[in-house]
């Protein structure tokens, strides 16, 4: 018996590091395997039960493995709209947005969740940032290049995340931090626990109600360990992770987005706001006016999947004998129950409810172009 | 009857020119969550070291190798309903396929037990 773990497939020169949770997970039961260069836990008690829990209570995930970086000084703002496609100036102080970082020709360099912070949180930086762990010393290498001296930019990889994640998450972080209660989906800010400075956004990728929680690494475990005290709380793997997010048809870097791909293929559209389209001034503008015009030449796309076989990462889709794209992500669906997948396809054949077939091992299962996401979305809006 | 581990984590039951084969408790465990198992046809014939069987997990694909040479006599029909019987009861219920083995020299050399207990315990 022999097989590749999907989840934990990148290869890494580096010898592994440690999270600062890693003596917590493996006590906790985790089993750990290389994951953006560092141990990670991928289940603890089994990728069902776990994804099941987070969709009816609440999931603790340890993302400590992201960069988290800030920006500040003079001219931050005009600086990061020439790096991200996204609207910074309008950006409210503690509000977030999800957003991405494109090279010259449009193509998807990461993509990252970025919030102007608003007090004194941060060493009083201005801007806070998420990108991928796997990507983040490439995107800090690409920054480097593209900034200009006046604006400074910070690693802190003294710093912890957290994510918890569920219908029970806002009622179980509120037994600890009661203010945290007044928070709406990409909101966020700063709050103190037992004298712990925390920053916490309302805000996730399982497509539940939830929060990310920057922490101390010197106090997580104390949090970790508070959190999970809670009834409603239990600690969550990466394999549940890539099942919920899979669902809630959030796309994953390096699998369902890269460099080969485009903002507007990737139905990301909704990044680029309406000044930013208009007046470009961002690296990749020209890529996305163009799409925008005449449409990109594939596009991502939800696929319901015929039957109980899993369509995975690397299959190739199939309109009768014409190869039309391939699965970027794929496995089965627990809470949908069967297997779904996303993938490219190309845009003549990426319409809603075209019938596709997609080849695995030589076989042709019959697959659906299907609307995300496939589990509904539950964040908590403001009233 | 006698029964056979392989270092594949793969067990087979002997009983006269029939061989029983599924994957040990420990192999489920590693893959956690089955979701799908794709048997292979009856009547099949396979050289020891094919690839025979393919179980699905909720997180990825893993082969199932012919432990010995042999030709499909029967497989479980109950993994097509109920797939998680791999993980509930690796080794009884939830066998793979039945083989009429080719070559009943090719049994020599696999572990027994408590061979394989300590090779499970030595990973």
């Amino acid at each position: 018996m022999s097989g590749n773990d999907d989840i934990a497939h990148i290869e890494e020169e580096l010898p592994l590091q440690d999270l600062p949770l890693d003596a917590w997970h493996r006590a906790k039961g985790a089993r750990m395997v290389g994951f953006a260069g560092y141990h990670m836990p991928i289940q603890y008690e089994g990728i069902m039960a776990e994804h099941g829990w987070t969709r009816e209570h609440a999931g603790l995930f340890d993302v400590s493995h992201m960069g988290q970086l800030t920006f500040s000084g003079e001219g931050v703002d005009e600086a990061l709209e020439h790096l991200l496609p996204s609207d910074i100036k309008g950006l409210k102080p503690f509000r977030q947005r999800y957003s991405m970082l494109l090279d010259e020709e449009g193509g998807i360099l990461d993509d990252l969740m970025v919030s102007r912070i608003g007090g004194d949180a941060f060493d009083g930086a201005d801007i806070y940032m998420v990108v991928n762990g796997a990507t983040k010393y490439d995107d800090i290498g690409w920054m480097i290049e593209h900034l200009p001296d006046e604006v400074v930019m910070n690693h802190m990889d003294e710093q912890a995340l957290l994510a918890l994640q569920g219908p029970e998450a806002g009622e179980a972080l509120a037994t600890l931090i009661p203010e945290t209660a007044a928070l709406v989906f990409m909101q966020s800010g700063p709050f103190v626990w037992r004298g712990v400075p925390l920053w916490i956004s309302r805000s996730g990728y399982t497509g539940e109600d939830g929060f990310e929680i920057s922490v101390p690494a010197g106090d997580v475990v104390l949090l970790a360990d508070a959190l999970c005290a809670l009834p409603q709380v239990k600690p969550i793997g990466l394999g549940a992770r890539d099942s919920l997010r899979l669902e809630a048809g959030l796309p994953l870097y390096g699998h369902d987005l890269t460099p080969a791909v485009s903002t507007i293929g990737a139905d990301l559209g909704f990044a680029i706001q309406k000044r930013r389209r208009e007046e470009g001034g961002f690296i990749g503008h020209a890529r996305v006016m163009k799409e925008l015009a005449d449409g990109p030449g594939s596009r991502r796309v939800g696929l319901k999947i015929e039957g109980r076989l899993p369509a995975r990462e690397g299959a190739a889709i199939y309109a009768g004998d014409v190869l039309v794209g391939e699965v970027t992500s794929g496995g089965f669906a627990p809470t949908v129950g069967a297997p779904i997948a996303m993938g490219w396809v190309s845009l003549p054949h990426a319409g809603l409810d075209e019938a596709l077939e997609i080849e695995v091992r030589g076989k042709r299962i019959a697959a659906t172009v299907a609307p995300m996401p496939f589990v509904p979305h539950r964040y908590r809006r403001k009233a | 009857m006698s029964r056979y581990f392989t270092d594949e984590h793969e067990w087979i039951d002997v009983e006269g020119e029939i061989a029983t084969v599924g994957i040990t408790d420990y192999a489920q465990e590693q893959l956690g969550d089955i979701v799908f198992v794709e048997l292979p046809a009856e009547g099949t014939s396979f050289e020891k070291g094919d690839d025979a069987a393919v179980v699905e997990s909720v997180k990825a694909a893993s082969d199932v190798y012919a432990p010995i040479s042999g030709e499909v006599v029967e497989t479980n029909s109950a993994l097509e309903d109920e797939p998680a019987l791999v993980n509930s009861d690796a080794e009884e219920d939830g066998w793979f396929f039945k083989l009429r083995i080719a070559d009943a020299s090719e049994l020599e050399g696999l572990m027994n037990e408590a061979a394989y207990k300590k090779f499970v315990a030595s990973l």
